[in-house]
């Protein structure tokens, strides 16, 4: 019981609140008088998921037939009917080499994110034999002071899901740990805050495109002597270089706006500097802070998409480039599965911020 | 010789009545306010002189926008002064510190911090070699004064306006300060809050002696606390208007006070400055 009544307040913390609802349902807790409250959260949502799938599927039905009837008009006019007969029956069979490339439908995604998932399985148990095979080599190795061998095949999908996660939280550190102590002097400072302003509305709107060329431009040249991949490097520097506006303005704004009050109770008491920052300062702009935190991650997980690709560093955006340029019979499915998962996994980087500012901030009504 | 006539002069109700300078705890001297506007200055006080004496509690009362906070404010040090010299014990003030303790009219409390961590914030600053446990005590002492004993460690986010105006008065008193300002701190509560929170101000009050000086807007607030009353002339370029002694004894009781036959004659004094 008490168990249920804590999951109850998490999933409602987390904004999920519609979850307990359908344990409820399952449970058989629901009363006759939630069971509207009921509809309009489960029931309405899925139906309106119901209708995505299915316009969805006709509108990509509707694509396919365009591109199939152009496909057997080209071949009538080009090589005559013949030709166009052959190509009707071919399309007909399902044969791989005369598909049509168009939006694929549901099913063929849904098909595509299965086969994602045993392309997975089988590359993780390869590595894990490889691993085991290797062992007692690299025990040698390592013994001999060599550097052991590593397994250097191709990534899974679900690796390059981590790999992009990995990207994104060294981005983001780096946006945090340089966006929050500048926005803590901007903030405190109007002398900082004019040498700033400029620097600030300057380079804010630059696309991440160009901040990535920038990046890249000076890795490279720092990391000249050394052989390793850089990307991964450049890529990270460049989502955090793009991301970190949002955290820098809001804690500088943040800083800046304290209460009066509060700034005249400090000087009645005559706090030192120290104290004023990290007692009272800090604390009454820390959701804004988190606000802009909370922006930054968002804004860091979709350039994380776009720089990966330009950098060629492992990642979903990697992925989805590689797949667009392969040009398989599945590639576009895989495409799509890719963007559910980049949205899917956006919308949990948000409620786990969400969650962790309502945790740190001191009036509960104050977050968004 | 010389201090008797002047201790006679006190019995006076008069605006430039001076009291022997071993007395004076805080002195106000030819203090003038000037905030520049496009339209050029405007003077808000001009030619002010207040002396107040040790342990004495005065009551400052006045229409709305005559300047009354300016001048508090001005005394805490948190606005600049334009002219004249403020005071403390003989010393111009410069800038705020904690010998004037503020209660604000606003409780002006961290709401991230309990109310113990609120009150303890000004104890560290001002007795920075107690010891840890001994900072505490005074701080608990003080919440308990104003009856916030099961509060300690409740966030002041969680507490009631007037909860959170009580810790803040431990806060002003728990700082030993010199002077104790208090800007309307319970225009913003009901009148059965206030009350209580009267009481409660007058009992620490009655034990600590400390220097205080008060605005309020309410007649039988300032007739209650104070030892004197002290009236502005309504701005621009306002200054005293009149001071009226209250000579009620101390330690008072709301009752007596209500059935004390001078009272009526001191609130209608209070009244037709007022509506003069």
């Amino acid at each position: 019981m008490k168990q249920s009544i804590t999951l109850g307040k998490v999933t409602k913390f987390m904004g999920l609140g519609f979850l307990s609802t359908l344990k409820d349902l399952f449970t058989g807790k629901l009363e006759k008088e939630d069971f509207i409250n009921f509809l309009r959260k489960v029931a309405v949502p899925l139906a309106s998921i119901l209708l995505f799938i299915g316009l969805w599927h006709v509108g990509a039905m509707s694509l396919y037939n365009r591109e199939a009837n152009f496909k057997i008009e080209k071949a009538l006019t080009d090589q005559g009917p013949a030709a166009a007969e052959a190509m009707r029956e071919c399309i007909a069979s399902g044969d791989i080499s005369c598909q049509p490339n168009t939006l694929p439908s549901p099913g063929q995604v849904w098909d595509s994110y299965k086969s994602l998932l045993r392309d997975h399985n089988i590359i993780s148990a390869d590595k894990a034999a490889f691993i085991e095979k290797t062992a007692t080599l690299n025990a040698k190795r390592i013994a001999e002071g060599k550097a052991p061998i590593t397994y250097t095949g191709r990534p899974s999908f679900i690796d390059q899901i981590i790999m992009s996660l990995k990207t994104v939280f060294a981005g983001f550190l780096l946006a945090l740990l340089i966006a929050i102590p500048i926005g803590i002097l901007i903030g405190l400072s109007p002398t900082l805050k004019s040498a700033f302003n400029w620097f600030i509305q300057i380079f804010k709107p630059v696309s991440p495109v160009v901040w990535y060329l920038l990046v890249f431009m000076i890795v490279k040249t720092i990391l000249i002597d050394s052989n390793g991949d850089s990307s991964f490097i450049i890529s990270f520097i460049s989502v955090g270089l793009c991301s970190m506006w949002a955290t820098l303005v809001n804690t500088a704004m943040g800083v800046s706006s304290v209460d009066k009050d509060y700034i005249n109770v400090a000087k009645v008491l005559k706090l030192g500097a120290f104290q004023k920052v990290f007692k009272v300062i800090l604390p009454s702009s820390l959701p804004l802070i988190f606000t802009g935190l909370k922006i930054t991650l968002s804004v860091a997980w979709m350039v994380l998409i776009a720089i990966e690709l330009l950098a060629q560093s492992p990642g979903l955006g990697l992925f989805v480039w590689e797949e667009f340029q392969n040009g398989a019979n599945d590639s576009n499915s895989k495409i799509i599965v890719a963007m559910f998962v980049i949205g899917i996994i956006g919308f949990l980087l948000d409620r786990i911020m969400l969650t962790i500012q309502n945790a740190v901030s001191f009036n509960k009504n104050e977050a968004i | 010789m010389n201090a008797t006539i002047e201790n006679k002069k006190t019995e006076v109700i008069t605006d430039n009545g001076l009291f022997p300078s071993s007395q004076v705890m805080l002195d106000l001297k030819k203090l003038k306010k000037v905030y520049p506007t496009p339209k050029g200055d405007y003077v808000v006080l001009e030619n002010l002189n207040l002396q107040i004496k040790k342990e004495e509690f005065v009551t400052i009362i006045g229409h709305s926008g005559c300047g009354k906070t300016t001048m508090l404010s001005m005394i805490a040090g948190l606005n600049a002064i334009s002219g004249g010299h403020i005071s403390v014990l003989g010393k111009h003030i410069k800038g705020p510190g904690p010998d004037r303790g503020v209660i604000f009219q606003s409780p002006s409390l961290m709401p991230w911090m309990t109310s113990l961590q609120n009150v303890l914030l000004g104890v560290n600053q001002v007795f920075p070699h107690a010891t840890k446990s001994q900072r505490n005590d005074i701080a608990k002492y003080y919440l308990q004064k104003v009856g916030l004993e099961d509060a300690f460690n409740k966030k002041a986010s969680e507490l009631s306006q007037g909860m959170q105006q009580r810790v803040g008065i431990a806060r002003a008193f728990a700082i030993k300060p010199k002077v104790l300002l208090l800007d309307e701190p319970f225009g913003m509560l009901d009148s059965l809050t206030r009350g209580e929170l009267q009481d409660i101000l007058i009992e620490i009050w009655n034990k600590e002696k400390i220097t205080a000086v008060m605005i309020t807007h309410d007649v039988d607030e300032a007739i209650f606390l104070a030892d004197r009353v002290v009236m502005m002339t309504s701005g621009p370029k306002a200054k005293i208007g009149d001071i009226l002694n209250i000579d009620f004894e101390r330690p008072r009781t709301r009752k007596a006070v209500l059935e004390h036959d001078d009272y009526y004659k001191y609130r209608k004094h209070l009244i037709d400055f007022l509506e003069h």
